[in-house]
């Protein structure tokens, strides 16, 4: 009891004080120099991005620990760190256009979007439950105000709204259900928690329980994914866009951080309710989406269902699985990313278009756009040679060598029907007489689409070293 | 053996020329152009190929032009390599693809260089299928395929083509992802997806028999087996001719590779006892959907349900796992290769000429059409099984490799022979005997060069193939020895192993 004050180790904490610092800077910014700066502050803050991303790589190998223990780098956090990073800058990067075009351009929009990665930086990072809550606290609030961003549109404040509420609920749920852990372990450090948890009884169950619920609520899984469709639906596309890369990645590094390092002893436990997840998401997805006509909304039971294959890994609670997990992650935000940039550009002189009809002929009028968009939706189906089938050979690979083969069955079963509606979109592009074609695609969406799709394409031919970095930070947890 | 990777170069070179095709201009000449670096990167690919046959050892039953580099991390390699049972499928491959592009020379006359690079793309992918030496390998490229042959359908195919390629799509992914399931637990339980090692590595028995309903699974979807063949006749209906002829002639012969390649060798015991399964269902295929062909009012529809009665001689010949069977089942699947294809081109003849495919819209064409009566003939006769065509050998060899074994089964399948004379004797009385009353086709011209060419080879390859069939049988010979030996063996080695207990 000798230092009262000691400063902790600073170091591995880096971007996250250059995103803070950054952003408070570019507010000051934006708040005294007026909405005319909107354009440079996004350049502003894809620039910081980069630059905390940077310093990401740059940190020492290894494992760095501070402040006692709450704060985490592993290469786990790596991974999923400079994940999220690009995704928000790609995020950013897409929704310049469209504010200029809809005027809706507003400073803030970045310095939110930067706000909330902080936050997913410090959840990928927080090994324990206090600075978990911090973490999702950070990333979430920005999130109900960017989508509820467009003020002047009523469903744009409707999905603000729904997010908020709902979100708040969950977050609920989260502390009720860390409380729990906390009364029943005495300690809110994962590593303490998985020491107690070995004689813990019926009580701590309920605390996972209610923790898992909250994790599902922010990465969309069944039956906590009632709010994605009506977010997606009304969120302004680039929000969208957003919402459906970067904070799913925080989203599930939490969950499988808590799972694997907080939880280790009861694994047969939370096995059972991440089989039920995984399963009822990869069913919902399937299923739901073929009804439907609105490409965000498709996008949104898409993504649920793409993320009940990824908690296929979880569920598997191995190294392989949490590799498969990462990896599935990682090549899922290149695919959503991609066809968003598509979804941003369905724009006629008289506005945005939303309609998966509106797509028709696109193999005519646009032939490039098409190309990439039938390659991304194939991957997202799974088909190979393209990514997509290596982010679900990997997850399933898992399940099967812990035996989880009721799982595995279902889940191939539900991309079959998840293939449907995926061919759907393609019939339209490419067998049906073509609609009117789109405006000029911008140069940062074209670059978007060109790099996600490329990667796509082209990740069977080289694909050892993002396996490898995915398997040494899948391992770095166990 | 050779310095360079002659596989892969038979394996990748459609697809750089597909490349190569996508960089040309949308312009009329880059739709000349597009037609001629198909046609020619499609030939060289073949010659190419030919020289596989020339420095190929037929002595030896190992794997050659054996090429492997790192992957996928770990025991998931790059693994390429021949052996006798799957050389002759890649020649197959190689030597109908110019076919298939000259057949679409004047055909497609729509986005003709989206038509060519789906065929190119296609073409690497099926060889690749046949020259995969590693699991993972062979699923990518055989799903792979899917994606040129769904486009194919559904851009270019005919008035019901987006149901039928969904149809296509969705059976065949359906199929597959339970092998994929499979090869998964392969891969736990022998450590590596390595087909070589896998064919002589002992799966207990439990893991056999569900691996074997998982690859059954595909490999019935593909061939097609009955009673999940319902996709192929859509499929071929709406597929253009030269589609038509890539899945008949090709994309079927996977499904019996896999099981030569997969079922056979790797779950011995499951193969034996579930063999009176694959008898039943081979029967059924034989009798029930020549029946169907019988009553079929639309040309490619018959072709299509005979291609499915065809198929069961060779799953039959296969399970039989006799020499004479599975040597049977490999020459019918090259001989049904070459005539299934070919009478897909003679339809397409007509079909170009008179835009129809109904039986009763045609008659008499004889009188106009001299050559092409002749050619359609033989092709016919060679469907039928006639001594003489390549169709006799391979039926005849799978009836007596299935007759050692189970003489009812090949009793029942030999009313299939008699079945199929009926359907196709009536299909060319119908289509090129009687008198020329049809109004619209007293105009009708006969063959063009273009199409003499691309049917000339055929024909002789089915006559020369029927009358001196060692070409085939000599390649594979060693390959289905070794095939079968290690089958008894290791059938022998838990029989006498139950025994001692």
């Amino acid at each position: 009891m000798k230092a009262v004050l000691t400063v902790p180790a600073l170091v591995p904490l880096l971007p996250e004080i250059v995103l803070g610092l950054g952003a408070m800077a570019l507010l000051m910014l934006g708040v005294y120099r007026g909405e005319r700066t909107a354009r440079l502050i996004d350049g502003a803050a894809i620039v910081l991005l980069v630059a905390a991303g940077a310093i990401v790589l740059a940190l020492p190998a290894g494992r760095l620990v501070t402040f006692d223990g709450s704060f985490v780098v592993d290469d786990f956090a790596r991974f999923l760190k400079i994940l999220a990073i690009l995704g928000s800058a790609a995020a950013i990067a897409m929704s310049i256009d469209y504010a200029a075009r809809e005027r809706e351009q507003r400073f803030e929009y970045s310095v939110l979007i930067v706000l909330s990665t902080l936050g997913m930086l410090m959840l990928i990072s927080a090994a324990d439950l206090i600075a978990l809550y911090l973490g999702l606290e950070l990333m979430s609030l920005p999130l109900y105000v960017v989508a509820a961003s467009q003020r002047s549109v009523l469903r744009s404040s409707e999905a603000g709204l729904k997010y908020f509420v709902l979100g708040a609920l969950s977050s609920g749920m989260l502390l009720y259900g860390a409380s729990l852990t906390y009364g029943f372990t005495g300690t809110v450090s994962f590593a303490g928690i998985a020491h107690a948890a070995a004689g813990a009884g019926p009580g701590l169950i309920f605390g996972l329980v209610f923790l898992f619920a909250g994790f599902c609520f922010k990465v969309s899984a069944v039956p906590f994914h009632m709010w994605t469709p009506d977010v997606y639906e009304g969120a302004p596309t680039p929000v969208t866009a957003f919402f459906a890369a970067a904070p799913k990645v925080a989203g599930i590094a939490m969950f499988v951080r808590v799972a694997v390092t907080a939880f280790p002893g009861i694994t047969a436990q939370w096995q059972e309710i991440l089989v039920f997840v995984a399963i009822a998401s990869m069913a919902l997805g399937a299923f739901a989406a073929i009804g439907q006509r609105n490409i965000k909304r498709l996008m949104a039971y898409s993504s649920i269902g793409h993320m009940g294959f990824a908690l296929i890994g979880l569920a598997a609670g191995t190294a392989e699985g949490v590799q498969g997990v990462l990896l599935y992650i990682a090549i899922y935000v290149t695919m959503t990313l991609g066809v968003f940039a598509v979804i941003l550009s369905m724009r006629r002189s008289t506005g945005m278009v939303e309609s998966i009809d509106q797509l028709a002929g696109l193999a005519r009028t646009h032939p490039t756009m098409a190309f990439f968009l039938a390659m991304l939706l194939f991957s997202m189906a799974g088909v190979p040679p393209l990514a997509g089938f290596f982010a679900k050979f990997y997850v399933f690979l898992a399940a099967i060598k812990v035996g989880l083969y009721a799982l595995a069955v279902i889940g191939v079963l539900a991309s079959v029907v998840g293939a449907y509606y995926y061919l759907a979109i393609i019939k339209t592009m490419y067998f049906d007489e073509p609609a009117e074609g789109f405006v000029g695609m911008p140069a940062e969406l074209k670059i978007v689409l060109a790099v996600c799709g490329l990667f796509n394409i082209l990740f069977f031919l080289y694909p050892g070293p993002l396996v490898g970095v995915a398997s040494a930070a899948a391992r770095s947890l166990f | 053996m050779t310095s360079w990777p002659i596989l892969s170069v038979v394996t990748f070179l459609p697809l750089a020329g597909a490349l190569f095709i996508a960089l040309l201009p949308e312009d009329e000449a880059g739709v000349r152009n597009a037609r001629w670096v198909a046609l020619w990167t499609t030939l060289v690919t073949f010659l190419i190929s030919l020289i596989l046959v020339w420095r190929f050892d037929p002595a030896s039953a190992d794997f050659q032009f054996v090429e492997r580099r790192p992957w996928l991390g770990g025991a998931i390699t790059y693994y390429m390599g021949v052996d006798g049972i799957s050389l002759p499928f890649v020649i197959l491959t190689t030597a109908l693809m110019p076919i298939s592009i000259l057949a679409s020379w004047e055909a497609i006359q729509r986005r003709v260089r989206d038509y060519m690079i789906a065929f190119l793309v296609l073409e690497t992918l099926m060889v690749g299928t046949f020259c995969a030496l590693d699991l993972v390998l062979f699923y990518l490229f055989f799903e792979g395929g899917l994606i040129p042959m769904f486009l194919i359908i559904g851009v270019w195919g005919g008035p019901r083509r987006v149901y039928a390629s969904f149809k296509f799509f969705l059976y065949t992914l359906l199929g597959s992802v339970l092998m994929l399931l499979a090869i998964m637990a392969m891969y736990w339980n022998a450590g590596t997806t390595d087909i070589p090692a896998l064919l002589h590595h002992a799966f207990p028995r439990s893991l056999q028999t569900w691996a074997w309903f998982a690859f059954l699974a595909s490999f019935a979807v593909k061939l097609p087996m009955w009673p999940v063949h319902t996709w192929l006749p859509d499929a071929h209906v709406e597929a253009p001719t030269a589609g038509s002829v890539i899945l008949a002639a090709i994309l079927l012969k996977m499904g019996g590779y896999g099981f030569l390649r997969f079922s056979l060798p790797m779950f011995p015991q499951a193969s034996l006892e579930l063999a009176p399964l694959i008898y039943a269902l081979s029967v059924v295929a034989i009798v029930y959907t020549s029946l169907v062909a019988l009553m079929q009012e639309d040309v490619k529809k018959l072709i299509a349900y005979s291609s499915v009665a065809h198929m069961g001689f060779v799953t039959m010949g296969i399970f039989a796992m006799t020499t004479q069977g599975v040597a049977g089942g490999i020459f019918q699947m090259i001989s049904h290769g070459i005539v299934s294809a070919a009478l897909f081109l003679c339809v397409g003849v007509i079909y170009d000429r008179m835009h129809t495919r109904e039986i009763a819209a045609y008659g008499g064409l004889v009188n106009r059409m001299p050559v092409y009566a002749f050619v359609f003939m033989v092709f016919s006769l060679a469907n039928v099984g006639l001594p003489g065509t390549s169709g006799f050998i391979g039926e005849f060899l799978t009836l007596i490799g299935t007759f050692r074994v189970n003489n009812w089964v090949a009793t029942l399948a030999t009313l299939g022979t008699i079945l199929s004379a009926a359907y196709m004797l009536w299909l060319y009385r119908k289509v090129i005997f009687g008198k020329l009353e049809k109004a619209s086709l007293f105009k009708i011209t006969d063959m063009g060069w273009r199409e003499i060419v691309v049917l000339a080879p055929l024909v002789i390859l089915t006559i020369v193939f029927g009358v001196y069939p060692r070409p085939v049988l000599d390649i594979s010979a060693v390959s289905v020895t070794q095939l079968i030996d290690n089958f008894q063996h290791a059938v022998g080695s838990v029989q006498s192993a139950a025994l001692a207990r």
